[in-house]
């Protein structure tokens, strides 16, 4: 049995393929690294673009107008059926273990702070980056695949003035909004869920839930999703401007936009909360 | 007749704007990676012509319209738009050239968001603020009549054939008054009908506007039609550029090739 056929049989590789395997994998590692920094490159070409764009006249009102309405009253049942749901589970939930360790009576203030502080917002930012992320990233790369950017340059035009800033502004103011609206129906629902199983007024849950609470624990928590709302517009028109193929670009696009949007939503969180504690104690 | 990317402008067409024409491209160079899709190719046209550029799939032709317009940067060589060099432009400075371009896509490219009337009216309402809105509607109305869509104001463009879509298209290239009009396969995908009527409709536009316009296209007849010089594409050069009758008695064997096969 020759070598070559030995190790055929034994299930080994050659050392050539070995080597070629080797090759091959720091070859695609390579490609990969290339494309990490290709994109942050891109990334910062293009909000210098936006940016550039945005405080350059004239200014596209309408559209802003019209991405306000779509971006922010068009979210705006869904977020608030997301921030009702959460608010009658946290109820649910954090009244088993308060009534466990004996601290009922924190229950409202519990439901509050969770909601207000953290619930509401990472919850309208991920509800907002699934829904518009997607449609951004979807529209402007079904726009881009059909040449329709093009046509709106060739019309001399500013496509990032027109279909970007517009889109990532109305993204930035539209969060808190839509943040305020998750709050109050997590605070109602919770409380409707609370009073179901232990009946407990409105006024008296306000009254004990916010009490000692000022507007540091209101304010940044709410205005952080400003810049979730940066995040999603910029990430999702970034990736629907730069798609290239056909269908399978437009859903690739789509795709990568609420995966990146969502994950950069999280990670801005985790700095957002420390800075607030930091700042606003 | 002229080869391999010669200059053939009609010196008297050429005096016009100070001596210029009206978009002339000299050694124009574009690579996508290690492809080179135009190698050094120089052209030029003048007000009131019309250019077909003629060349297989994959030759640079509708490559070479966006480099025209500025929508894609040569690697070498340059694009002059009545004498002024639009590379390395500043954005709003290429926008007041672009305005006087009109650009009709291969597909058409209309906004599918839009009506009819919201995409012929969509150039109007960027660069023609000072019209009011029944000047504007007016305006939209007598565009639409010219490439004869005028009943099809509130339709949306998926409820559109190819060539109705490319008679919208053509009126909302034409809403600012372009001097040049730059073609990317008008007739392409359109039944032998269709594509006859779009060349009447370029060639009675052309004879209303006097514009300096290039055709893109692989449809000889069609090229033959509307255009006074043919330029053929050949491996990202110009194999030859003349009249119909000058690439008819050509000897150059690519130019057999195409004529042979079209």
């Amino acid at each position: 049995m020759s070598d070559r056929t030995f190790r055929a049989a034994a299930g080994m590789e050659s050392p050539l393929a070995w080597l070629f395997r080797v090759f091959s994998t720091v070859g695609s590692s390579k490609n990969l690294i290339n494309e990490f920094f290709e994109w942050f490159g891109d990334l910062g070409v293009f909000l210098w673009r936006v940016a550039w764009a945005a405080v350059t006249p004239p200014f596209e009102f309408r559209e802003l107008f019209r991405q306000l309405d779509e971006i922010g009253s068009k979210s705006l049942p869904l977020v608030a059926l997301a921030g009702g749901a959460i608010g009658v589970v946290l109820s649910l939930e954090t009244r088993y273990s308060l009534t466990r360790f004996g601290a009922k009576s924190l229950l409202p203030a519990a439901i509050v702070f969770s909601v207000i502080h953290e619930i509401g917002p990472i919850i309208t930012g991920l509800v907002v980056s699934g829904r518009v992320g997607a449609g951004i990233g979807a529209e402007l790369a079904s726009m881009k695949v059909t040449e329709q950017i093009d046509a709106i340059e060739a019309s001399a035009v500013n496509p990032y003035k027109l279909l970007a800033a517009t889109r990532i502004l109305a993204c930035t103011l539209m969060l808190p909004l839509l943040t305020l609206a998750a709050d109050l129906c997590g605070l109602v629902l919770g409380w409707v869920a609370l009073t179901l199983v232990e009946p407990i007024s409105l006024h008296q849950f306000i009254n004990s839930g916010f009490n000692g609470a000022g507007f540091n624990d209101f304010l940044p928590p709410t205005f952080k999703t400003a810049v979730f709302g940066l995040i999603i517009g910029v990430i999702a028109c970034f990736q629907g401007i730069r798609t290239r193929g056909g269908a399978e670009g437009v859903g690739r696009a789509a795709t990568s936009s609420v995966v990146l949007s969502s994950l950069f939503v999280i990670l801005a969180d985790v700095v957002l909360v420390k800075v607030i504690i930091i700042f606003f104690p | 007749m002229t080869t391999t990317g010669q200059l053939a402008m009609k010196p008297a067409e050429a005096k016009e704007d100070g001596g210029a024409p009206a978009v002339a491209v000299e050694h124009l160079r574009k690579s996508f990676g290690s492809q080179t899709v135009l190698n050094g190719i120089s052209l030029t046209v003048s007000r009131g012509e019309t250019l077909a550029v003629l060349g297989r799939s994959g030759t640079g032709k509708s490559v070479l319209l966006k480099l025209i317009i500025g929508l894609e940067k040569p690697d070498s060589g340059s694009v002059r738009i009545h004498g002024q060099d639009i590379a390395g432009l500043a954005l709003d400075r290429l926008g007041e050239i672009r305005k006087k371009m009109g650009f009709l896509f291969q597909h058409a490219a209309l906004y599918d968001s839009l009506t009819v009337e919201q995409n012929v009216a969509f150039p109007l309402e960027h660069h023609r603020k000072q019209m009011s809105k029944s000047e504007r509607s007016d305006r939209v109305k007598q565009l639409l009549a010219e490439v004869g869509m005028e009943g099809s104001l509130e339709k949306m463009p998926s409820d559109l054939s190819g060539g109705m879509q490319k008679r919208v298209g053509l009126a909302r290239a034409l809403a600012l008054e372009p001097d040049i009009l730059l073609l990317d396969e008008p007739t392409a995908g359109l039944d032998p009908i269709s594509s006859g009527e779009i060349d009447d409709l370029v060639l009675t536009l052309q004879e209303q506007y006097r514009m300096a316009s290039i055709v893109v296209t692989h449809d000889l007849h069609s090229a033959k039609t509307v255009a006074d010089r043919l330029a053929l594409l050949h491996k990202g050069s110009v194999a030859i550029e003349g009249t119909f009758e000058d690439l008819r008695n050509s000897d150059v064997e690519c130019v057999k090739d195409f004529l042979r096969n079209s």
